[in-house]
C-alpha cells in the first residue's frame, strides 16, 4: 500500500500576527514547526506501515526551507520525502495549494492519502478535501479511529460535533485525522541519523505538469478580505421521527423564521 | 561551555532532552510518589533506539561510546534520577556480555537489548557482601550440562522488570575471590523468583529487589568467560559503567540548579526578588562552578575512556566521586534557596535531593572509590619509585 501524507511547515505559535495592510501572515522571525495535526497524520501512516506492507511518502509544498519538516518527517519513520518547491507557487490560497499538491501526488503515486484536519495558521481545513476532490477520490475528513483496513477499503470513525460516524470507503481515498486519532512518536535515533542524510526530492511545476497561471497569486481565486473567528451559536434543535415527519417540521421551522 | 559533540552526540542530546520535557518531567512527581516503574517511558526510549546507544551495530545497536552514553543519561538524570536508574541499570547488566560475551552469547542476547525489548539487571550485591563483594555466598555448582544456582541477591535494580540477568555466584569456594564466575539468567527460568521489593527513600520510579535461586538451573552454556573470571567481569564492568554514575549527578544537579536559579529571580522578600541579596548570589555561583567542573570531568574521562584507554579505575572513581558529591551539595543548597517550597513535594527539588543520594551509594561508596584511588595512586607511586 502506498501512503501519502501531507504536511504543512507552520509558524511555532497558535498566535500569527496578521500584517493588516495587505491581511498576510506575518512569518518573519517565528520558528517552524511540522503542524500538529500532520503530526498525528505522520504517526497515522507509520502505524498502518507497522500492520502491513506499506511504504510512507510525506509531501509538502512550500519554501525550501520547509525541508527541514521534511527531515523531521523521515526521523519519525517516513521512507521518503518530497518538497514541492517553485517561485510559481508563492502566493498559492486553499484552492491552488490543493491542485499542486493534487498534482504531485498523482505522480508520485498513492493508495491512500492522509492529511491534518486543519493548518494551526491558514485554519481552513480544506486542502485536504479540496485534494481528494481534483483526485476525483472520496475522502472522509476528522478521522479520529480506524476500525478496520484491507487493501481495498478502510473503515474510519469521524468525528462529528456531537458523536461519530463509522464510515467505511473504498481505496485509494484521503483522509484527514484529529488528535485523538493517536500519539505521535518522537523521533528515533537511527531515523534522525538516516534523516540528516536522506534525499529530498524536489519537484517544481514542470516536475508535475502545471501551468504556472494555475498556481500561485494568478490561480488563486480567494481573495483575503478580512479575518475574524465566528461566533458560535449554540441554540441547536434536534428532529426526530421518520423521515417525512422531520421534513415537514424543518420546512415549519424555516418558514417560522422566513428562510423559505 | 561548549564541550564540541559532534552532530551525532548533539542529536542525542537533543533527543533526550525532548523525551525528557514530553514524557519524563510530566509524569515524574507521580512515579515518585506512587513507587511506579516507568514502562511507557522505557518503551518510548525503545523507540528511540537509546538502548542500543552503546551497542555495536552488528548486534543492531548504534556503536557509539561511553561519551554518548554519558549525554543521555545526563539528560534524563535532569529530569530524574529515577528513570535514568532504570535505563543506567540496563547498561549495568549489559556491560559482562558486552565484555565477556562469547559471539554466540552476544548474538543471542545483545540484539533483543539493542532494541529495548528485553531490560537487563546486574546481580552483585547480597545481604553480607555490599562493599565487601568477595563476601558473596550464592553459589554456582556444576552439574551436568547445567549450573544449579542457591542463594539470594539483594537490592537488584530492574529486579523482576528485567528479561535477563548478569550474576556473579561462588564457583568454588575454597578459591576465595578468584572461585566465582559470571553467568548470564533468564527471567522464567525454573528456581528463579523474586523476592522483597524495597521502599525506597529516592528514586523510587526504579525498582530495587531480591533475587531468589532455589536449585535453579543455568545452561553451562550461560557461563560468561571461564570458571573463576567472576570478579573480574565485575570490576571490569563496575569500571566501564561508573561513568554514568558520575554523568547522572552532572544531570541531577543541573536539574535542581536551573529549579533554584529560575525561583530566586521570581520569589521577592524585602521588597525585592531573592536573586538580589549576595548570599543567595554566591551559592548559586558556586553551584555553577560545581557543576560545570563535575561535567568537564565526566566528559574527559568519558572520552579517555572512548579513545581505548585500558587503566581507567582511577579515573572513573574520580569522575565518579566528584560529580556525586556535587550532585547531593548543589541538591542540597537549590532547596535552601528555595525555603519551604523547596521542602514541598510541590516542587521537584525535594526529590532531586533524595534521588541524589543513591548516587554516592551505589556502584560502589564513595568511601569506597577513595579507597579504590588511593590504591591506585599507591600503585603509580610505587612503579615511579622502582624507575628512580
Ligand atoms: C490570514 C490568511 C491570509 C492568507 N493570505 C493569502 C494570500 O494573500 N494569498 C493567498 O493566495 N492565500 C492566502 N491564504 C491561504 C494560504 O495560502 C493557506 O494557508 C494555504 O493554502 C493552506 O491552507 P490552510 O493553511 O488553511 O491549510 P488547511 O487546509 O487548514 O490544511 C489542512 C491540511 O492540508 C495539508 N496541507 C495544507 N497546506 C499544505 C502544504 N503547503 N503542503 C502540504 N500539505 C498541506 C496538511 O495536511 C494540513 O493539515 C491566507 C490564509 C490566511 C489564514
Ligand atoms: C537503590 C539501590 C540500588 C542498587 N542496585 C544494585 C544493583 O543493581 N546491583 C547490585 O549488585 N547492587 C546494587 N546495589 C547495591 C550497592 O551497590 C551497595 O549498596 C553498595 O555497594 C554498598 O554496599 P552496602 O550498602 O552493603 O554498604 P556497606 O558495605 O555495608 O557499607 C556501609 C558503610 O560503610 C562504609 N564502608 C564499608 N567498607 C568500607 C571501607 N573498607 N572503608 C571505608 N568505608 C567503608 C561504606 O562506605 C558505607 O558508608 C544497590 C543499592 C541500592 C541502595
Amino acid at each position: 500500500m502506498k501512503i501519502v501524507v501531507c504536511i504543512k511547515q507552520v509558524p511555532d505559535t497558535t498566535e500569527v500576527k496578521i500584517n493588516p495592510q495587505t491581511n498576510t501572515l506575518i512569518r518573519d522571525g517565528v520558528p517552524s514547526i511540522i503542524n500538529p495535526y500532520d503530526l498525528h497524520a505522520i504517526e497515522a501512516a507509520l502505524d498502518i506501515k507497522e500492520m502491513m506492507d506499506a511504504s510512507v511518502t510525506v509531501l509538502t509544498m512550500g519554501p525550501p526551507q520547509a525541508e527541514n519538516a521534511l527531515r523531521d518527517a523521515a526521523a519519525m519513520g517516513a521512507d521518503d520525502v518530497a518538497l514541492l518547491t517553485d517561485k510559481v507557487f508563492a502566493g498559492s490560497d486553499s484552492w491552488a495549494t490543493a491542485y499542486a499538491l493534487s498534482c504531485a501526488i498523482k505522480k508520485v503515486g498513492y493508495d491512500l492519502i492522509i492529511c491534518g484536519k486543519q493548518a494551526i495558521d491558514g485554519d481552513t481545513g480544506q486542502v485536504g478535501p479540496a485534494v481528494a476532490e481534483f483526485l476525483n477520490i472520496p475522502h472522509v475528513s476528522y478521522v479520529s479511529k480506524f476500525s478496520s483496513l484491507n487493501g481495498d477499503a478502510i473503515t474510519v470513525r469521524r468525528l462529528m460535533d456531537d458523536g461519530y460516524d463509522i464510515v467505511e470507503v473504498s481505496l485509494p481515498a484521503l483522509i484527514t485525522v484529529v488528535r485523538e486519532l493517536n500519539q505521535p512518536r518522537l523521533p528515533s535515533l537511527k531515523g534522525k541519523i538516516r534523516a540528516k542524510k536522506i534525499e529530498i526530492k524536489r519537484l517544481n511545476h514542470t516536475d508535475i505538469n502545471v501551468p504556472p497561471k494555475n498556481v500561485g497569486v494568478e490561480g488563486s481565486p480567494t481573495q483575503v478580505k478580512n479575518i475574524f473567528a465566528p461566533a458560535v451559536k449554540k441554540d441547536r434543535r434536534m428532529l426526530e421521527g421518520t423521515a417525512d415527519h422531520q421534513v415537514e417540521e424543518l420546512i415549519e421551522a424555516l418558514r417560522c423564521i422566513r428562510c423559505i | 561551555m561548549d564541550y564540541f559533540f559532534n552532530e551525532e552526540q548533539q542529536m542525542v542530546k537533543d533527543l533526550v532532552r525532548q523525551i525528557a520535557q514530553d514524557k519524563v518531567i510530566p509524569v515524574r512527581a507521580e512515579l515518585d510518589e506512587r513507587e511506579e516503574f516507568p514502562h511507557e517511558i522505557i518503551k518510548v526510549l525503545a523507540q528511540s533506539d537509546l538502548f542500543g546507544l552503546f551497542i555495536p551495530e552488528e548486534y543492531g545497536g548504534l556503536g557509539k561510546g561511553a561519551v554518548e552514553l554519558c549525554i543521555a543519561v545526563e539528560e534524563l538524570s535532569r529530569a530524574c534520577l529515577g528513570v535514568s536508574t532504570s535505563y543506567a541499570a540496563n547498561a549495568l547488566g549489559t556491560y559482562p556480555l558486552l565484555l565477556f560475551g562469547s559471539k554466540e552469547q552476544k548474538e543471542r542476547y545483545l540484539p533483543d537489548i539493542a532494541s529495548g525489548r528485553r531490560l537487563v539487571a546486574f546481580g552483585l550485591t547480597e545481604a553480607n557482601a555490599g562493599s565487601d563483594a568477595a563476601g558473596i555466598q550464592t553459589t554456582a555448582v556444576k552439574d551436568g550440562d547445567d549450573y544449579r544456582l542457591n542463594g539470594t541477591k539483594q537490592w537488584i535494580t530492574n529486579g523482576s522488570e528485567a528479561e535477563i540477568y548478569t550474576i556473579v555466584a561462588i564457583t568454588d569456594k575454597s578459591k576465595g575471590a578468584r572461585g566465582a564466575s559470571a553467568f548470564i539468567l533468564e527471567k522464567d527460568t525454573e528456581g528463579f523468583t523474586f523476592g522483597k521489593k524495597e521502599k525506597k527513600m529516592g528514586i523510587r520510579a526504579s525498582v530495587t529487589c531480591e533475587l531468589v535461586f532455589n536449585n535453579c538451573r543455568v545452561p553451562k552454556d550461560n557461563l560468561l568467560s571461564r570458571e573463576g573470571m567472576g570478579f573480574i567481569v565485575a570490576m571490569k564492568t563496575l569500571d566501564q559503567s561508573r561513568i554514568g554514575v558520575g554523568s547522572q549527578g552532572v544531570g541531577v544537579a543541573q536539574g535542581a540548579f536551573e529549579e533554584a536559579l529560575n525561583f530566586a529571580r521570581h520569589r521577592v522578600q524585602f521588597e525585592r526578588p531573592i536573586i538580589g541579596f549576595q548570599a543567595i548570589q554566591h551559592m548559586l555561583a558556586d553551584m555553577a562552578i560545581q557543576i560545570e567542573a563535575a561535567r568537564a570531568l565526566v566528559y574527559s574521562v568519558a572520552r579517555y575512556m572512548d579513545s581505548g584507554a585500558k587503566e581507567i579505575t582511577k579515573d572513573s572513581a574520580i569522575a565518579k566521586t566528584f560529580a556525586t558529591d556535587v550532585a547531593m551539595k548543589v541538591t542540597t543548597d537549590a532547596v535552601q534557596i528555595m525555603g519551604g517550597s523547596g521542602y514541598m513535594r510541590e516542587y521537584p527539588v525535594e526529590k532531586m535531593m533524595r534521588d541524589a543520594k543513591i548516587l554516592q551509594i551505589y556502584e560502589g561508596t564513595n568511601q569506597i572509590q577513595r579507597n579504590v584511588i588511593c590504591q591506585s595512586l599507591i600503585k603509580e607511586a610505587a612503579r615511579q619509585g622502582t624507575k628512580k
